[in-house]
């Protein structure tokens, strides 16, 4: 194998203008795809990252059908005690989880005594929020920041304090109907302003779980959801399955499972955003197999052109016709893994230059986010095999033919 | 034994939609170890001839055997064995492989024809530089050389692999006469050093005179004579 490496390695460099240029549209592909898949990834991680980790947690638990009604936020679909107690003990054997935490969701009315509008607010635990939800309290933009909210406070949405002109410390009433249709009415005081992200729930507000059983006039703890936290977000679809299955076993009196699990990504609507980088980023890889597919099938069919004569020779002289196969396509190969490696030595250089830069972006309504790209040795490992791969079958069609010349045909050409 | 033996052969192809018949029923016998020369004009079936003879075509009717084998017995692969094995080849464009060295190209058919050891074919390559007077040029690349010494590295290459049989096309057309002469000289020593019977076609007269058997063709006809085996 040295043997015919040598001799195709010499081959190229007799090509020098030729496999320069091929070699760099192979690079400059490679470094386009791994510098996508970095900084969209580092993108889609971050907006992902701050709908799980400050708003959806990974997965969340619902009873059946909730998540269908979520808009009008019922309160006649709320989990049974008897359920939650089931589900919490199922969440505590588990060891792929970190935190949870329970929710009752409700809408009200808010009102600074001047002026009214509509709130939705989640009534949680603070501690427990904060363990399911760590970046929550990072989204605290006005208020006390050192501390989430106590019985009596509510976090309010930005969008509501700068409409109705409220600040942290100012008093607020809630009025909500609760779900035998009767209304209630409590006096809170605004602990803190929360920035808005997005996705559902974006705008919400917080309070007390007990003072939002309290407005409610809930008898017993129901709860609308259950927020989970994993340790590791990457096992979410093994850990849902699982889930899945066990809680099929929690049955109602007809005995139908009364539960139900979503990921985030059945809740957000980023989901189609992170589903169109993986479009996007799919396309983009394409587009280099393309380029490398074109750029080293035209090389070798222009090699093999140049070089009939060269091949009747070294047929003449009883190379096998495997041979001459592997010598171009080892050439092919040669192109593809100097591309690969060049490529991605430019990528791992951009990307840390990126990262030492720190630059940032706005998205949607939000500011000042900052650009971390970070390249996977699995994309660079992908990356290249895909580039090796495609220009070694590339090369194929060349190869074959040049394998197959006529020894007497080849000598004669001109 | 013959180490060529042809019995009968004729070649005929097709030119468009005409059958050009470029061989017709020649006979003829080469023993081991002589210097034969196929001469005639252009187009008169040469190198028709010494395709056939070096297995890179087969005839159309007839018997052609050649190292003892009937090369219609002969597929595609297992012809490029046997021509490795048995066959060198001189070419009159010396078609050397331009990204390898004088000594890689004496190399080439050692080790991607036949897989010689290292030590081996360092023995042979300095022993073929010496007996071709090219060890100066061993690390030159074949632009470095001038139309003498490619052919020098030519004839090396073809006796390589103790070819039983070496087959030189037109060998010296691309040479000036002193070098051709002096290519000629070169062959028929390697001739006596090896043991290996080389078949050249030329159509110079002066050249042609240095074989020791000349078939001559005309037509695709083959007739013998002997030569006078020098060229002074």
């Amino acid at each position: 194998m040295n043997k015919i490496l040598k001799i195709a390695a010499r081959n190229l460099l007799r090509y020098q203008r030729r496999t320069l240029l091929t070699t760099l549209l192979i690079t400059i592909g490679v470094t386009a795809m791994l510098l996508f898949i970095s900084t969209s990834g580092s993108f889609k991680a971050m907006m992902v990252g701050q709908i799980t980790d400050s708003m959806l947690g990974h997965f969340q638990i619902h009873q059946k059908g909730y998540v269908s009604s979520i808009d009008s936020l019922p309160l006649t679909m709320n989990m049974k005690p008897h359920m939650v107690d089931k589900v919490e003990t199922m969440l505590s054997e588990r060891k792929d989880i970190e935190a949870w935490s329970p929710r009752v969701k409700l809408g009200a009315m808010f009102s600074n005594f001047a002026e009214t509008t509509n709130i939705r607010l989640n009534g949680v635990d603070p501690e427990k929020e904060v363990e399911a939800c760590p970046e929550l309290p990072k989204r605290i933009i006005a208020g006390n920041k050192e501390k989430l909210f106590e019985r009596g406070t509510i976090l309010i949405p930005e969008l509501i304090a700068k409409g109705l002109k409220v600040n942290p410390g100012d008093s607020v009433v809630l009025v909500a109907t609760n779900k035998d249709g009767s209304v209630n009415g409590i006096n809170f005081v605004v602990q803190g302003v929360l920035e808005g992200i997005s996705g559902p729930g974006g705008r919400d507000g917080y309070m007390h779980i007990d003072d939002a059983r309290e407005l409610l006039r809930m008898e017993n703890d129901e709860i609308s959801e259950i927020a989970v936290r994993l340790k590791d977000p990457a096992s979410l679809n093994q850990v849902i399955k699982e889930f899945d299955s066990n809680m099929a076993q929690l049955k109602n009196q007809q005995g139908k499972a009364v539960l139900e699990v979503h990921g985030w990504d059945k809740l957000s609507p980023f989901a189609n955003i992170a589903n169109m980088i993986d479009m996007m980023t799919l396309f983009i890889k394409i587009m280099l197999v393309s380029i490398v597919l074109i750029s080293v099938m035209n090389v070798m069919i222009m090699a093999v052109y140049e070089r009939i004569r060269e091949i009747g020779t070294i047929s003449a002289m009883g190379t096998q016709p495997g041979t001459i196969l592997k010598l171009f396509i080892t050439e092919g190969l040669l192109l593809g893994i100097f591309g690969a490696l060049i490529g991605s030595l430019i990528s791992v250089a951009i990307v840390f230059f990126l990262q030492q830069a720190e630059f940032s972006f706005s998205f949607g309504r939000q500011s000042g986010l900052v650009l971390y790209p970070e390249l996977a040795i699995k994309d660079i490992f992908i990356a290249s095999i895909m580039v090796i791969v495609v220009a070694v079958l590339a090369s194929l069609q060349p190869a074959w033919k040049a394998s197959r010349m006529d020894p007497i045909t080849a000598l004669r050409h001109v | 034994m013959n180490l060529v033996l042809a019995k009968n052969i004729s070649k005929s192809y097709c030119a468009g939609d005409v059958e050009v018949q470029a061989i017709k029923n020649v006979d003829f016998a080469i023993e081991p170890a002589s210097f034969v020369s196929f001469v005639g004009p252009s187009g008169s079936g040469k190198s028709t001839l010494l395709n056939m003879i070096g297995c890179l075509d087969h005839p159309s009717s007839g018997t052609l055997e050649v190292v003892g084998t009937n090369i219609k017995d002969l597929d595609r692969k297992s012809a490029a064995r046997f021509r490795g094995e048995n066959i060198g080849f001189i070419f009159q464009d010396f078609n050397l492989i331009p990204v390898l060295t004088v000594e890689e190209n004496i190399e080439y058919p050692l080790l991607m024809v036949q897989d010689w050891t290292a030590a081996k074919r360092q023995q042979r390559i300095k022993e073929l530089l010496e007996q071709v007077d090219i060890s100066a040029q061993a690390k030159k690349y074949p632009h470095q050389l001038s139309g003498g010494q490619k052919q020098r590295v030519a004839v090396a290459r073809a006796l390589a692999t103790h070819a039983k049989l070496i087959l030189a096309d037109e060998p010296t057309a691309n040479l000036d006469h002193d070098t051709a002469y002096r290519i000629i000289d070169l062959m028929k020593k390697m001739r006596d050093d090896y043991q290996s019977t080389f078949i050249f076609s030329t159509h110079d007269p002066k050249i042609m005179d240095a074989a020791e058997i000349i078939y001559t063709l005309e037509d695709g006809t083959l007739s013998k004579q002997s030569g006078s085996g020098n060229h002074e």
